[in-house]
């Protein structure tokens, strides 16, 4: 990506260089050879099986015969956050997981890879969303967060003519995907150009406003026509255990979002990770890969009940993360960080510790009452993928324009 | 392997011409000098018909263009290169050469010369004296020297063919071989009359014309010779189908017939042993020696040997021929064969592309277990069911909705075999070896063609 990035973000090479792709970009040789592999299934169960229902035999298809912005148009046509869906998406659960190869005892296609090669091809371009509707309408919608959820929501009703405010907290848009995801799936200025792109659509974004209590849901009432909340999860569940208050705690997004985003490279050098998450994983490697020597996972119950996706917990143990099974942390000390396993304690060195164990709900939700009121992503789903999220906005948008065509009929 | 020695590939083709095997290289660039065919009989060759000798020409540069297809490359292979471009005293000294020290493999000189008995008494005896075992008359060759009187417009004249034809005649005492063009409507036309002039065989068939592709972004065609293209000939895995409609249009025509050298998208020994089963004495190959190199004939050897075996054929002889009969005319086909599909369920991986195909392209005769009829509400049903990321923590609850349960035969589509009218459409479509089978249905009636029928046999 060239120096200009989108919402005056200051990308960061050295985090660039120490999070290279995982999945790197297919060439154009590459993608062709894998786009003509796809048998071109009817009723496709990739596409079934992707919460936005993108055309994947048909986006791959396009691939083949060299029609990238037909591909790329495809996509988008579907899920407005293709781009990013297409690198931070759990493919081996979704789409490609769904592949009919797979009974053929043959790899599942490279769905994300390939549309990846697409949007990447439209991205570089400068390519625009299109229109879905000339008619310019005279409702308002204000969606609450600038996740993926909220993006989707606002992308649609814009392209539809609606006019779109995005409100957001934080200095930056895209929620998750830009502060939340893995470097190596995502980096931010890759998030950013996507949101521009939303933005360009005449969606109005604003930064650094917080939606609190009942008052500024009712000045928000009484402003728009209709409100989305995809104000996603809360903060993440403290630990409760003594020491806790020691300033080395840093809960797993908090560490994320401060390498990704604040150029805040710090780690220890003996980080332990406690919860055994997607998030938990993402922290892990993270932690090595800012150069910690030792990163231990521990985890209260046992391998097989891990709710780490099993590729995630995979990828965790080739970057060289340790994982301690059944053992409950007890008591921070002063470089080390106290377990108990069975009745018995041990000792973890520990100079850097990150709990992973899950998000508080956010109580706002409990207080939006009414009509105009619609929701989705992490705070109604209790926090899936981006995908989902994406899926959850682009159904409540359709439902608000279908309610301002009943009002009128 | 075998204790056994393996089946006798050795032929005797158009009454004279010997080779240890019936793989030869086809006039065409792999036998352009004495230096490549030499390695060609090396790798295993057992004949070459040498680059066609005639006075030399120039050629030019950018000759080759090809159709890659789903990824795969040269599909088909296009050329507007002309004959040798060397000295025919360089071709012929050549040959020499290679047959002092190859006796045993077949060197067939491939000729084309002006049209005068002259210049054809000249060049035949000049190639028999350099030891070529066989002669092969370009009649063919469908660009550059058709302009200038020669190759396929010869081949394209019954007249001149015969005519030219006599001429080697009168003077050839090594076999003589007429290459036909396929860029005419009956290629038998040529056939007899080379066969009235006294051809001792055929090869068949030469390349097909064509223009392989325009490039979309400088609209020019391939070959693109400095931003102009021209006519080739076509060639490669993608001809095959009509090359072996010729030979058997060849083989079946009494007027026609004659040893024929098969040619035209031969790439492995499974092509070569469908057009020896057709009735071709040899078979020659270009293309997979242009893409490959010379090594392809091992396989080809070494598979045809095996197939042989498997066959219990001892010799090219005992099964050259055999599918011939086979083919008839549309008249003469049994109207009361019946077959239908056949979807074996544990092997369906649930693509559902027999479904469309019969659909769209067939009888709509394949159905699946869904409330909807047509494809469109099918796929509408699909894009209306919300979908989730599955997650563990957050579906203990929920009941499974794993993929594997989903997929496992949940998407077998099954046949209306009262509908299905066994056109195939669906097995040929179908990316599983052995999933759709085509099964004889038996339905006690007789035998009864459409020639009966206009004949008014009493079977019905």
């Amino acid at each position: 990506m060239g120096a200009a990035v989108p919402f005056g973000f200051q990308d960061n090479a050295e985090v660039a260089r120490r999070f290279p792709d995982l999945h790197p970009a297919f060439d154009s040789n590459e993608a062709l050879t894998e786009a003509n592999r796809c048998l071109y299934c009817f009723d496709a169960p990739c596409a079934a099986a992707c919460p936005t229902h993108i055309d994947v035999p048909r986006f791959i298809k396009k691939i083949a015969t060299q029609n990238l912005m037909g591909s790329a148009l495809a996509i988008l046509d579907a899920n407005v956050l293709g781009a990013s869906c297409s690198r931070v998406c759990p493919v081996e659960v979704l789409c490609e997981g769904a592949c009919v190869m797979l009974r053929y005892n043959k790899q599942a296609i490279a769905i994300g890879r390939l549309q990846r090669h697409s949007m990447d091809y439209f991205l570089d371009r400068g390519g625009r969303l299109p229109r879905k509707s000339t008619a310019k309408r005279s409702q308002n919608i204000v969606c609450i967060g600038a996740g993926p959820a909220s993006l989707a929501c606002a992308a649609e009703l814009a392209q539809k003519g609606f006019g779109v405010t995005v409100i957001e907290r934080r200095p930056l848009p895209g929620g998750l995907n830009t502060y939340g995801v893995a470097e190596y799936k995502l980096r931010p200025p890759d998030s950013l150009h996507e949101v521009a792109m939303i933005a360009e659509l005449g969606v109005e974004f604003r930064f650094g406003v917080s939606i609190e209590d009942e008052s500024d849901l009712a000045a928000l009432e009484r402003q728009y026509d209709a409100i989305f909340m995809g104000i996603g999860l809360g903060a993440m569940h403290e630990l409760r255990i003594p020491g806790a208050e020691h300033a080395h705690i840093i809960d797993a997004l908090e560490f994320i979002a401060r390498y990704k985003t604040a150029s805040n490279l710090s780690v220890g050098n003996n980080v332990v990770v406690i919860g055994a998450g997607n998030t938990a994983i993402d922290a892990a490697i993270a932690a090595r890969r800012l150069g910690a020597a030792h990163v231990t996972i521990v985890y209260r119950r046992t391998e097989r009940d891990i709710s780490a996706f099993g590729f995630e917990y995979e990828h965790a143990k080739q970057e060289g993360v340790v994982f301690e099974w059944m053992a409950q942390p007890v008591a921070i000390h002063s470089g080390s960080l106290e377990c108990s396993r069975m009745g018995s304690t041990f000792q973890l060195p520990c100079d850097m510790v990150i709990p992973a164990i899950g998000q508080t709900p956010l109580p706002l939700l409990e207080r939006c009452h009414g009509p105009k009121y619609y929701s989705g992503g992490d705070c109604t789903n209790g926090g899936r993928e981006v995908v989902d999220a994406v899926a959850d906005g682009k159904r409540a948008a359709l439902a608000i324009a279908k309610s301002f065509k009943a009002e009128h009929a | 392997m075998p204790d056994t020695p393996g089946p006798d590939l050795s032929t005797i083709f158009a009454g004279g011409i010997r080779s240890p095997n019936p793989f030869w290289l086809a006039s065409a660039p792999p036998t352009n000098c004495g230096e490549q065919v030499m390695r060609a009989f090396d790798a295993g060759w057992g004949g070459a018909v040498w680059k066609t000798i005639g006075e030399p020409i120039t050629n030019v540069s950018s000759r080759y263009s090809s159709i890659d297809w789903n990824g795969q490359r040269m599909m088909g292979l296009n050329n507007i290169e002309l004959i040798s471009d060397r000295p025919i005293e360089t071709n012929l000294r050549e040959i020499a050469d290679v047959k002092k020290r190859y006796p045993k493999h077949a060197v067939i000189a491939s000729l084309m010369v002006e049209s005068t008995r002259e210049a054809w008494h000249d060049i035949v005896q000049r190639s028999e004296g350099a030891g070529a075992d066989g002669l092969e008359l370009n009649f063919g060759c469908p660009h550059g020297m058709s302009e200038r009187g020669m190759g396929s417009a010869v081949g394209q004249v019954p007249e001149y063919t015969e005519m030219i034809t006599g001429w080697v005649k009168e003077k050839a005492r090594t076999p003589v071989l007429v290459k036909l063009t396929p860029n005419i409507t009956d290629i038998r036309q040529i056939a007899r009359a080379a066969k009235r002039a006294g051809a001792d065989g055929l090869s068949a068939i030469n390349t097909i014309n064509s223009i392989t592709g325009i490039d979309l972004d400088t609209f020019e065609p391939r070959p693109n010779v400095d931003g102009l293209s021209s006519h080739g000939g076509y060639c490669g895995p993608a001809v095959k189908p009509i090359a072996l409609n010729m030979v058997h249009q060849l083989q079946n025509d009494d007027a026609s017939r004659l040893p024929i050298s098969g040619i035209g998208g031969i790439g492995t020994w499974r092509d070569a042993a469908e057009f020896i089963l057709l009735g071709c004495g040899t078979v020659q190959v270009c293309t997979a020696a242009m893409h490959y190199g010379y090594r392809v004939v091992e396989d080809m050897i070494d598979g045809l040997q095996n197939w042989m075996r498997e066959k219990g054929f001892a010799s090219i002889d005992d099964f050259r021929g055999l599918s011939a009969p086979k083919i008839t005319d549309w008249n003469h086909l049994n109207l009361n064969f019946k077959i239908v599909a056949r979807i074996h369920a544990e092997k369906c991986i649930g693509c559902e592309l027999c479904y469309i195909a019969c659909w769209d392209g067939a009888h709509q005769c394949i159905h699946l277990d869904s409330e909807h009829s047509t494809p469109p509400a099918i796929e509408a049903a699909s894009r209306a069911r919300i979908a989730v990321t599955p997650i563990p923590k957050l579906d203990r609850a929920i009941e499974s909705h794993g993929l594997a349960s989903r997929a496992s035969n949940g998407r077998v589509p099954h046949v209306d075999e009262d509908e299905c009218v066994g056109c195939n459409l669906c097995a040929l479509v179908c990316p599983v070896d052995g999933c759709i089978s085509m099964e004889r249905v038996e339905n006690h009636l007789p035998r009864k063609t459409w020639e009966d029928l206009v004949n008014g046999t009493p079977h019905s």
